[in-house]
């Protein structure tokens, strides 16, 4: 006979929403507990500033504790977060633009080449290599090197995980669209960190 | 025969990132990567970019910052309450 296992298992979200919509806090602050780290993220890599990233955390909370009752829980908790987290940011950063009369769609188009330049050899672990804010701070610069519309879709494809389908459907794009920012948006940000990471 | 020059290869190396790709088009793109230490490169840091920002020790939630969230959402759900 084996011994019982004193490990709580881990609900699934949606009960916790279920739970969290009955009154029940507890099951609210365990949904926060789980996706706050990841939310503050992604403030931080869209907005490049974390008092814009604080804002964007507890907005983002905030709207879900407010809206919960209209949560249709045939969509995953999570990629709705994300959307009102983005759309945070977004006007967050649109907010800051308009201040410099700089709209906050790209000047670059989807189409255009995009050309690499380094062709060196990364450092192996680069990650290794750095202290954990040094790191932090080359991965935002590159990130704030692209523009907005392209940051977003790389945060939601690549870091989010997000499908392109999600994807496009929260930034109101095409998927071909979303397809082509991703595929510029890693492009850039690789070399961007390449001229950083290259071997010397 | 390999017909995929780097061009070619840099257009898909996106969808080749994704998975997504017919089996003949992965099949010349890897034979390209295999002989182009140029292309090798580019694929090989743009999946290290990829994985450099999915990073999850990286960008930690500040205590002072998520004390100030859980404080902010009890006060909004006690108000609801009452």
């Amino acid at each position: 006979m084996t011994e019982s296992s004193p490990v709580v298992p881990r609900k699934d979200d949606s009960v916790l929403v279920t739970e969290a919509k009955a009154g029940n806090y507890a099951a609210f602050e365990e949904l926060v507990s789980r996706y706050e780290k990841k939310i503050y993220r992604l403030g931080l890599n869209l907005t490049g500033n974390p008092e814009d990233a604080e804002d964007v955390l507890q907005e983002a909370f905030l709207k879900a504790f407010a809206h919960l009752a209209e949560f249709r829980e045939d969509a995953r908790f999570y990629t709705w977060l994300v959307r009102i987290a983005i759309n945070e940011g977004l006007m967050k950063l649109r907010k800051r633009r308009s201040d410099k009369s700089v709209p906050i769609e790209d000047a670059v188009g989807e189409e255009g080449e995009i050309i690499p330049r380094e062709f060196t050899d990364w450092k192996p672990n680069p990650e290794q290599l750095y202290a954990q804010g040094e790191m932090e701070t080359i991965l935002q610069n590159a990130a704030q090197g692209l523009s907005p519309g392209f940051r977003a879709v790389f945060l939601l494809r690549d870091v989010e995980g997000l499908s392109t389908e999600e994807t496009a459907q929260l930034l109101n794009l095409t998927e071909g669209a979303v397809k082509a920012r991703l595929f510029r948006a890693r492009l850039q940000l690789r070399e961007g960190l390449s001229k950083v990471f290259k071997r010397g | 025969m390999n017909l995929l020059n780097c061009k070619d290869c840099l257009k898909e190396i996106s969808s080749y990132l994704d998975g997504e790709m017919e089996p003949d088009l992965k099949r010349h793109l890897e034979e390209h990567l295999s002989l182009c230490h140029h292309c090798q490169v580019v694929f090989d840091s743009a999946r290290k970019t990829i994985e450099l920002y999915c990073d999850g020790r990286l960008f930690p939630l500040p205590l002072e910052v998520r004390e100030r969230l859980h404080r902010a959402l009890r006060r909004r759900w006690e108000e609801k309450a009452s």
